[in-house]
């Protein structure tokens, strides 16, 4: 469903030119759930933007649900970004002024479906992540748990084909993180497409693969077919 | 765009106005200001335009007025008193006009004797509002007066200066509610006078005080009210429009040789028609029109670069927001289309409030002047559309910026 080819991503910064991803090749199908890992500066985030159409490689061909991605303009990225793409933060990055209902609401909105369904389908979305009684909530009435649930709930909201997080327990403690977690679980035994950015292998350990990015390529590409093997392969790394 | 899109809009921008009042309400005040001017000064002028215009167009078909003062005085003290120095219009001067002026088909002489006391019939009395006229039988058409019932002044009620009276349509409704006021007496300052008619309605403004008046015969009122310190206004009526012009010239001749205006000397008096009220009437109210113009859109200008200001401060504090929603789909076209929403949406509940503060300033303003208060829809309605073009024209770069900002980047605004 995901399929990057020798795609490379540079900036160019003066005179110095900053590799941030070098010929990285990758397929992901629908359904998986992988854990993106890598130290600080290593490309993460870049990957992360670019699977999430937020940006566009310098060379290399991506191909979203057999549709070449790389050559899309700004209006047609927006489209895919709305429809197959559903992104979670490690900030969150709800709207302040609006509550957890025009929040989810949002995306719907810019998909232009009508208002008499997108009540309800933002209303389904919210009870989905166990927040139906909080729907009238404004961010800063929420716990940090609960805002990112409402988060990923507007991640899910227009059924996209990937969810997209990144660092998304960065910001919570580990309890609540662990909750987060097991959303994530849940939705990927739906069938959803996860992916997670993470430096923290409790978070990996989650997912059924992990790729592991070092200085802008893939340092190593590993299914994880058992939690248990998976910690044990993974604490020595 | 669909209709969500815009809601959506407006909800943010109503949102982000209630969000910062202070620095919203005084970014509004140009504007408020800008179309508080407008309309208060566009609601006046009506007011005082409709008032005039009715009041001037009283005189009949292709009639002018000689008087001792023009209709609308300019300038200052020195002015007023030059007209004041001028000698009274007097009953020989009118008799002058009647015998010489072959070109006028009828000269009318006409003053105001008493201007607002009651008058009283037999079954009522009415507040002191009642004008007193007295006049002559050719008054009649100059005046545009249609006699509606009974008779109009005569030749023999004026040279026997009889207690005879016609009544305005509106007096007569009024003092003699069930019946025809005809043969009845009217009481006016002590007197009595016969009513020997009434006249039709004049089809003027609603509520105005209009036909609310008495003509009585001019010898009657000047025997009655004194000649003395009284100036008299002469009123012609020219056979038709073709000789409207040469009766003017010839009335003028009459009377510069019978006040004795040394020739070369400009007259020493004013001749008044409808034509030249209104024109003078607009002219004066088309200079106040430009003023107002030039001084909103002033106003308007430096509103409009406020709004700007504040929506380039917006688009900043909001740099995540965009951030946001250009993550879960927003185009360059929504997030242009929001901000410049939020522009209009700003412009406009300032304009709502200059509207609604015009409207009531220029209708205090019509109060004080006692004349009919109106509401001004096309130009409330022209202020709004104004508020929303400034709104356009100055929120126009800042949603380019904020719809140009790089999504990445501005998701990683703190
Ligand atoms: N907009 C940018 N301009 C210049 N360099 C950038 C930009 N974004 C990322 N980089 C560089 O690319 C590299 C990878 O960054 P990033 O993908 O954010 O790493 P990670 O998320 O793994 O920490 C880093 O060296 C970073 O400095
Ligand atoms: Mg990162």
């Amino acid at each position: 469903m995901i399929r990057l080819t020798n795609i490379s991503k540079r900036y160019v910064m003066g005179a110095e030119t900053v590799h941030a991803l070098r010929d990285v090749s990758l397929h992901i199908s629908r359904g998986e759930y992988v854990a993106i890992m890598g130290p600080s500066g290593s490309g993460k985030s870049t990957l992360m933007n670019l699977i999430g159409c937020l940006d566009t490689p310098t060379s290399g061909r991506y191909e979203l649900n057999g549709t070449n991605v790389s050559e899309m303009d700004d209006n047609q990225l927006a489209e895919i970004r709305n429809k197959e793409i559903g992104f979670v933060f490690q900030t969150f990055n709800l709207l302040a002024r609006s509550n957890a209902l025009r929040n989810v609401e949002l995306p719907l909105i810019y998909k232009g479906v009508p208002s008499s369904e997108r009540r309800q389908i933002a209303l389904d979305a919210l009870a989905s992540v166990n927040l139906g009684d909080r729907v009238h909530h404004k961010p800063n009435e929420l716990s940090g748990g609960q805002r990112q649930r409402v988060a990923i709930a507007r991640a899910l909201v227009t059924n996209p084909s990937i969810i997209l997080a990144d660092e998304p327990t960065g910001n919570l403690d580990s309890k609540t993180g662990a909750e987060i977690m097991a959303l994530f679980e849940a939705l990927s035994a739906k069938g959803n497409t996860i992916i997670v950015v993470t430096h923290e292998e409790e978070v990996a350990e989650h997912a059924r693969r992990v790729i592991r990015i070092r200085d802008g390529l893939i340092a190593s590409d590993e299914a994880m077919p058992q939690r248990v093997v998976a910690v044990q392969t993974a604490s020595p790394a | 765009m669909q209709t969500a899109e815009i809601k959506e809009s407006l909800l943010m921008a109503l949102g982000a106005i209630a969000a910062h009042k202070l620095r919203s309400a005084l970014t509004l005040l140009g504007i408020v200001i800008g179309v508080f001017s407008i309309i208060m000064v566009m609601t006046a002028m009506r007011v005082l335009q409709s008032t005039v215009e009715n009041e001037l167009s009283q005189l009949g078909a292709h009639t002018f007025a000689i008087q001792k003062f023009p209709a609308v005085i300019f300038g200052g003290p020195e002015d007023f008193e030059k007209y004041f120095r001028r000698q009274r219009i007097l009953y020989a001067h009118g008799a002058a006009v009647k015998e010489q002026a072959t070109l006028a088909q009828a000269v009318g002489l006409t003053s105001e004797f008493v201007n607002g006391r009651e008058a009283i019939s037999r079954y009522t009395k009415t507040n002191p509002d009642v004008d007193l006229d007295g006049d002559t039988p050719e008054s009649y058409a100059a005046k545009n007066w249609v006699i509606g019932e009974g008779r109009g002044l005569s030749q023999t009620d004026l040279e026997n200066a009889r207690d005879v009276c016609v009544l305005g349509n509106t007096l007569a409704k009024k003092l003699f509610p069930r019946g025809s006021a005809l043969d009845d007496t009217v009481k006016f300052g002590g007197v009595n006078y016969a009513v020997v008619g009434v006249l039709e309605a004049k089809n003027g403004m609603l509520g105005g005080n209009q036909d609310n008046f008495i003509s009585i015969p001019l010898t009657t009122g000047l025997n009655r009210y004194g000649r003395d310190k009284r100036s008299l206004g002469i009123l012609v009526q020219a056979r038709d429009q073709a000789s409207y012009a040469d009766t003017i010239e010839q009335v003028r001749g009459i009377l510069r040789k019978a006040r004795k205006v040394p020739p070369g000397a400009e007259d020493d008096f004013e001749i008044v028609s409808n034509e030249s009220l209104i024109g003078q009437f607009r002219s004066v109210t088309l200079a106040v029109r430009i003023g107002v113009a030039v001084v909103s859109s002033i106003s308007l200008l430096t509103a409009g670069i406020g709004i700007m200001n504040i929506m380039l401060v917006s688009v900043t504090e909001r740099t995540r927001e965009i951030g946001i929603r250009r993550a879960i789909g927003a185009k360059k076209r929504n997030i242009m289309t929001q901000f410049i929403m939020e522009a209009i949406a700003l412009c406009e509940v300032g304009g709502v409030l200059g509207v609604l503060l015009g409207i009531v300033g220029g209708n205090v303003a019509a109060y004080f002047m006692k004349v009919t208060p109106v509401i001004p829809l096309d130009w409330a309605l022209i202020g709004l559309v104004i508020c929303s073009i400034v709104g356009i024209v100055f929120g126009t770069y800042p949603a380019y910026k904020a719809a140009n900002l790089d999504p990445i980047e501005s998701l990683r605004y703190e």
